[in-house]
């Protein structure tokens, strides 16, 4: 306790930079995903090679990708860009499969009620279809933010700073208090954004509460 | 790059350093997992069968997940390694920490895949006088394969990943050339072994994957219907990463 009270500033300076390195990606990852999801679900041909590439991708080891970008991008090996980048690659890999599941899941008649209403194609897709699958989508976006900042503190090892230092720092000088510190603020702060996708998730599908309600 | 990986790959020099590390993986990767299954397996059957102890098992599995793995080792290596002499002062701990990292997928891959199984199935087979342990394997386990799959196979990922990263507390395999290239700059030697990882990675999910399309009955998967039907059911079962419904989410791990 006395550790973490000396250096909060330190924490707190780690925890941002973790935030950033594992929350970024969430974003991206989704941006990504999306037009990817939409495409293995639109066009059947397209599912398995879009759903078994981006599953082998999720088959590499976080080290490893860690290693390997550098060489691929050209970067310095202490860059935070190759962070981002594997941190990306990694959410996209979870998020087209429940994208196009999310988006596959929608009834029918809800589509063809759409079309009734004269609902074109793109509108039917960001109005109505899209929407519907929040709830699915949010669904593998937690997951995607919890195992995104466990992976990011595994860059410490390469010496990427971020709360997964603190563990470098602690077994390097043979001392608990940073190792147990860092633990407990990745869960603090996987939490954070739980509730963080959890809100956004209710606030974007109002419906839910109003059967909950009547 | 790529001249200088397959340059280091090919060098004779370093051949039998390879596969020396390749097998040192290979046997922690195969332990670990095989005594995770040994304890989840059981677990997740018990769980899913009785219906008793659901909320520890999908408390227990989510909580894993935020537990980040390089944490998790150096504290058991810290905490266990004084105590013990020897190589079994990291290599000890370093298991420990694979076996649990492998446990919660494959208990909640288990416990789900029993837990969704049809209940007409499962009155069904009481209906024709089965017993709780015969509905119990001759129902509930055969339906549950795909998702018990599922589990094993996010617990391989775990723990060859996760194997990788114990190199830098002094366990062997090819996390060695990663952890021993960095330490000298030798990037070529960091980077072959990088590669190597992801291999071994991609073709234990692949056998693993063969593995299971024998498994799992076709009644299961549906793998017997025409070409039509296969993709309306949403290619259930038939390749690496279309196995799983819902249930992904609670399965999945970091890495």
């Amino acid at each position: 306790m006395d550790w973490f009270t000396s250096h909060l500033d330190d924490v707190w300076r780690l925890s941002v930079i973790h935030a950033y390195l594992a929350g970024i990606p969430l974003l991206l990852g989704l941006v990504v995903a999306l037009p990817l999801g939409w495409l293995a679900r639109r066009f059947s041909w397209a599912y398995p090679p879009l759903i078994i590439g981006t599953g082998l991708l999720y088959t590499l080891p976080s080290l490893a990708v860690f290693i390997l970008l550098p060489g691929i991008l050209h970067t310095q090996i202490l860059d935070p860009v190759n962070v981002l980048v594997a941190m990306t690659v990694y959410t996209v890999a979870l998020l087209v499969r429940t994208v196009a599941d999310g988006l596959g899941a929608i009834p029918d008649d809800v589509r063809l009620a759409a079309n009734a209403m004269g609902y074109r194609p793109v509108r039917r897709l960001l109005g109505v279809e899209l929407p519907l699958a929040v709830p699915v989508i949010s669904a593998g976006l937690r997951v995607a933010a919890v195992s995104n900042v466990s992976i990011v503190s595994v860059a410490a090892i390469i010496g990427v700073e971020q709360l997964g230092s603190l563990f470098t720092d602690g077994f390097n000088r043979d001392f608990f208090a940073p190792i147990v510190t860092g633990i407990i603020a990745c869960g603090v702060l996987s939490l954070l954004f739980d509730v963080v996708i959890v809100v956004v998730t209710r606030l974007l599908t109002p419906w839910t509460r109003a059967r909950a309600a009547s | 790059m790529i001249n200088d990986i397959i340059a280091w790959l090919t060098d004779s020099a370093h051949r039998d350093d390879i596969v020396q590390r390749l097998l040192e993986h290979l046997q922690y990767v195969l332990l670990a997992t095989v005594i995770a299954a040994g304890v989840a397996i059981p677990a997740g059957m018990w769980v899913g069968h009785t219906g008793r102890g659901k909320f520890a098992v999908v408390n227990i599995s989510g909580f894993a997940r935020a537990i980040p793995t390089l944490g998790l080792l150096f504290f058991i290596v810290l905490w266990l390694g004084p105590s013990l002499s020897g190589d079994l002062a990291f290599l000890l701990p370093s298991l420990i920490v694979l076996v649990v990292l492998a446990i919660p997928p494959i208990l909640a891959g288990t416990y789900a895949g029993i837990d969704e199984v049809d209940p007409a199935a499962r009155d069904a087979a009481r209906g024709m006088g089965m017993r709780g342990w015969q509905v119990l394997f001759k129902v509930e386990v055969p339906c549950a394969l795909p998702l018990i799959f599922s589990g094993l196979r996010s617990a391989l990922l775990q723990v060859v990943a996760t194997a990788t990263i114990a190199a830098t507390v002094g366990l062997g395999g090819l996390g060695r050339f990663l952890i021993d290239g960095l330490a000298v700059r030798d990037y070529p030697q960091m980077a072959s072994g990088a590669v190597l990882v992801a291999a071994l990675a991609l073709v234990i999910d692949l056998v693993a994957a063969v593995v299971q399309r024998f498994a799992v009955s076709r009644g299961v998967t549906g793998r017997f219907r025409t070409r039509r039907a296969r993709v309306a059911v949403g290619s259930t079962a038939e390749s690496p990463a279309t196995a799983e419904s819902p249930a992904t989410t609670t399965v999945g791990t970091a890495h």
